[in-house]
């Protein structure tokens, strides 16, 4: 091809038509030969998909069993990092632990995304509220399979709960240096309780209601914050200024009542929950892990602290 | 008997928890108690035969020459929490397709739920108002419960028995539990479930809950049976006996305590020992009073202008 359009040169002439011709073959040409070769490239590619660069950019090693790989599964995922890469070899027997805290954990999670669902079909108002969830039963698809869910995995996370705490107790885990995570669990504890009881209210139907009046009826006896609790009168509670009122929002369970329970159960408590929960899984792992199965330790061994 | 009644108890969806709690209890408590005679078993074992302690795996699982003490948490950890989930899941499913959640009429302020029951969780609770005033029962209890068990790691100062179960090792710290969370926690809620009916009144298992039931029950005041009439003698006898139920049961508790659990006795500081002292006479003042109440018909032991106890 020459340099410049010919002016005054010997050379033939050559047009814009026949230059771009030329390179319309040539591109068919390449077409014809490159494409099958990447093609056949492109599937030998794919035969080990572990291989591309979409798969090693998610998957951050590799997956044949080998030791490093079995560790690095645990240590180089987020979900999975809260475990350590190796246990003792009794900590998996169900027998020990009784899986009571991980199903504790798995039952909030559940509870999260049926409640979450549930939201969008719930208004917390006195007008709204008690239609929403009759709709909720007889309309919407699954609806009522979501309600029974929510319902019956909260009252299992409240049995969980205590079954966890109770073996904490009988394996003597609370002991040093666990001490303080104990304190985390019983706080998880109440939040669970008062989750599930401010639950009780949303669907504004007799059973909530004269469960959080019985309940909150507690709160005016509260001594000295109650109006009708020892010196309360003194210090100037009334039914209108009282504890009671502040949980309630008012003087008898009502709208704001509905509110209130509703901005604790979904928002308030599961954040304060949440936040004790990273700091019990985290303890649970800078404290040594989990207890044991430890080695039984005898009487004759304990070393006395000096006095 | 009235299998209706009973049947219509137990089937209640929201009581249907509690009837599951209690095979589950047990069902885990045999689990333990297995496992602290095993370990129980071979501490005995062990501290008869010197020789036999310095070389012994210590746990009454087997361990032979050549296991890895430690495992890895892919795939031996993991696989059992997957497979716990899918279980619990299933669990979840089968009982929220065959059962419903309680769904009553609307809410009506002028329409009294008779018996109006707390949820079953906090019927332990509901059923100590039969024993106490509301700031008791309602107030104080429930604050004492949450912070005696956040003391317990600070005054069990037995380092004995930490990561495995035992019994022999233990008897006082885990008896005490026991009976708070068995006796005064799950049995009062199991009370409250099962056996109030209306009018928060007491209808054995298979009985009729008649509505229109009435018991004409004359309670009494414990200085009325000592014949005190004054505000003032009644204020500082009630005074007296409350503080004496602490003080005589605190010296009954200590001349046990330090016969019983020497080592202990002697490892905790003062204040230890006076805090878990508190805490042990409060459980039993629950059951003492219940007593008072049951056998005499007695409401209140002190009463004061402010308060009554």
């Amino acid at each position: 091809m020459p340099e410049e359009n010919g002016n005054g040169n010997n050379g033939k002439r050559v047009g814009l038509l026949e230059r771009v011709k030329a390179g319309v073959k040539e591109d068919v040409q390449s077409l014809r030969s490159d494409m099958p070769a990447k093609a056949k490239e492109q599937i030998e590619g794919l035969k080990d998909p572990t291989k591309t660069q979409v798969y090693t950019s998610i998957f951050r090693h590799k997956h044949d069993d080998t030791p490093r790989n079995r560790a690095l599964g645990v240590l180089s995922n987020v979900f999975l990092h809260l475990h350590p890469a190796k246990i003792n070899r009794d900590a998996v027997r169900y027998s020990y632990t009784w899986g009571m805290g991980g199903i504790t954990f798995y039952l909030f999670i559940v509870l999260t995304l049926t409640g979450v669902m549930l939201m969008f079909y719930y208004h917390p108002s006195k007008v709204q509220a008690f239609r929403d969830v009759l709709y909720l039963e007889h309309d919407v698809p699954f609806g009522k399979l979501l309600r029974n869910m929510h319902r019956w995995a909260a009252h299992l996370m409240v049995i969980a709960v205590w079954l966890h705490m109770f073996r904490v107790f009988l394996t003597g885990s609370y002991k040093k240096p666990r001490e303080f995570n104990w304190n985390i669990g019983v706080l998880l504890l109440v939040f669970t309780l008062l989750l599930s009881f401010t639950g009780y209210l949303l669907p504004d139907d007799q059973l909530g209601f004269w469960a959080v009046t019985v309940g909150t009826n507690m709160a005016r006896a509260t001594p000295g914050l109650g109006n009708e609790g020892p010196f309360g009168h003194m210090l100037g509670m009334t039914p209108y200024n009282d504890v009671r009122f502040g949980l309630l929002g008012g003087s008898i369970v009502d709208a704001n009542a509905l509110l209130r329970s509703y901005i604790w159960h979904c928002i308030g408590i599961p954040i304060v929950a949440s936040v004790l929960m990273i700091v019990h899984f985290w303890r649970v792992r800078k404290d040594g892990g989990i207890s044991g199965p430890a080695a039984v330790m005898l009487a004759s061994e304990v070393k006395e602290p000096k006095k | 008997m009235d299998w209706r009644q009973l049947w219509e108890i137990c089937s209640a969806p929201d009581n249907v928890p509690i009837v599951g709690l209690i095979p589950l209890l047990i069902f885990y408590i045999y689990l333990a108690w297995k496992q602290a005679r095993a370990n129980d078993e071979l501490i005995g074992q062990l501290e008869t035969n010197p020789a036999m302690a310095k070389t012994h795996h210590r746990k009454s699982w087997p361990f032979r020459p050549g296991w890895q003490k430690e495992i890895h948490v892919w795939p031996f950890l993991l696989r059992m929490e997957f497979l716990v989930a899918m279980i619990v899941t299933i669990i979840l499913m089968v009982w929220s397709i065959t059962l419903n959640a309680p769904l009553e009429e609307p809410a009506n302020p002028n329409l009294t739920m008779n018996p109006a029951k707390a949820p079953w969780y906090f019927l332990g609770l509901q059923e100590m108002l039969v024993y106490f005033d509301p700031w008791i029962a309602g107030v104080v209890m429930p604050t004492l419960i949450i912070v005696g068990l956040m003391v317990i790691p600070y005054i069990d100062t037995n380092p004995l028995g930490s990561g495995y179960y035992t019994w022999k090792q233990r008897k006082f710290s885990i008896g005490t539990f026991l009976f708070g969370f068995i006796i005064l926690w799950i049995a009062m809620i199991i009370i409250g479930t099962f056996i109030r009916g209306p009018g928060w009144q007491w209808f054995w298992p298979g009985q009729t809950w008649d509505h229109n039931r009435l018991i004409y029950e004359v309670n009494r005041d414990l200085p009325d049976l000592f014949g005190i009439t004054s505000n003032l003698g009644k204020a500082i006898f009630g005074g007296i006996v409350v503080g004496g139920f602490y003080a005589v049961g605190g010296f009954i508790m200590h001349s046990l305590f330090r016969r019983y659990n020497p080592k202990d006795y002697k490892r905790m500081s003062l204040l230890q020992y006076s805090i878990m002292m508190f805490f042990v006479l409060s459980m039993v003042a629950l059951p003492a009073k219940m007593l008072l109440r049951l056998a005499w018909h007695i409401k209140y032991v002190w009463i004061t202008p402010w308060f009554n106890v």
